[in-house]
């Protein structure tokens, strides 16, 4: 695949766009671990929401 | 499962686990073809291999609108009907928005120097996207500095009608003005301007992006309603440490 002379601006164009999705993709997969270990932190600790019945500690 | 169901937040959670590892599967399987496609279209006659950059620029543009789209009934959701949810939905689809948008400046300012000669030009089509940008950024500077994360969303829901103003003004900014920007050349009365070789990829590429946004955002929501669980149990653990 020849990309001609200005090789350099489509190769930083999709290298920067695939650093931000990846950065996206990256931000919600962290974001989801660290959320669901704080919620089993406190589960352990005992602590439940109002809405959630006491019998599913 | 009916539609009103997905209003309660447990069963929108059983919802997306369910849905996110099809969606995420479909999304990859779609950029390994729309991405082959892209590669091994033609050059343009007039910009050469450059307009590769528009399979990417074009879907983050058109992504950069929806989001703010989205963001605007989730307002209306938020403001109206008050319903958690929306302001869920609102809160996450924020910072895709933005990235798709930042794609869209950043990849538009790297095909614009070899085919206008210039990185950037102050004409109604980029001004009106930068101030989207700038926008997405006010909105996340409210959800994310609130002390009362009540009135930060309500703030933002505010701020996101505000700005659905901007909407119609990027879309008619190449009509309404004489802009460096081409006119729209896909979306437009009398059919597409694109010959088919490109158009087809170009297609693909943003059914790809649009999964890909989708996919994001439910999974940011599942985030989000796990963080305000976390959030109002701490709330009830400090008030049975205080009691």
């Amino acid at each position: 695949m020849n990309l001609g002379p200005h090789a350099d601006f489509i190769v930083a164009a999709y290298a920067v766009t695939v650093f931000v999705v990846a950065a996206m993709v990256a931000w919600v997969v962290l974001d989801y671990s660290a959320q669901r270990r704080i919620l089993g932190d406190l589960e352990e600790r005992g602590v439940t929401r109002r809405s959630q019945p006491k019998d599913s500690r | 499962m009916a539609v009103i169901d997905l209003a309660n937040p447990t069963r929108f959670l059983t919802l997306v686990n369910r849905v996110l590892p099809w969606l995420a599967a479909l999304t990859i399987v779609l950029f390994a073809f729309g991405l082959t496609r892209a590669m091994s279209a033609p050059d343009d006659y007039q910009q050469g291999a450059t307009v590769k950059i528009m399979f990417l620029h074009v879907p983050a543009a058109w992504l950069s609108m929806m989001g703010w789209g989205l963001m605007s009934v989730a307002a209306l959701g938020t403001l109206v009907w008050r319903h958690p949810l929306a302001d869920v939905a609102g809160k996450a689809a924020a910072p895709i928005g933005a990235a798709f948008t930042f794609i869209c400046l950043v990849t538009g300012s790297l095909w614009g120097r070899p085919t206008w000669g210039t990185y950037w030009v102050w004409d109604a089509r980029l001004t009106s996207v930068l101030v989207l940008f700038l926008l997405y950024l006010g909105v996340l500077a409210l959800y994310w500095t609130a002390e009362d994360p009540g009135r930060g969303s309500r703030a933002a829901a505010v701020l996101t009608l505000v700005g659905a103003v901007n909407i119609p003004i990027i879309k008619f900014s190449v009509d309404w003005w004489n802009t460096l920007h081409q006119p729209a050349s896909i979306l437009r009365m009398g059919g597409s301007a694109i010959d088919p070789s490109i158009l087809w990829p170009l297609l693909i590429m943003a059914v790809a992006f649009t999964l890909l946004f989708f996919a994001l955002h439910l999974a940011a929501m599942r985030n989000e309603i796990l963080r305000r669980r976390v959030r109002s149990m701490r709330i009830i653990q400090a008030q049975e440490v205080r009691a």
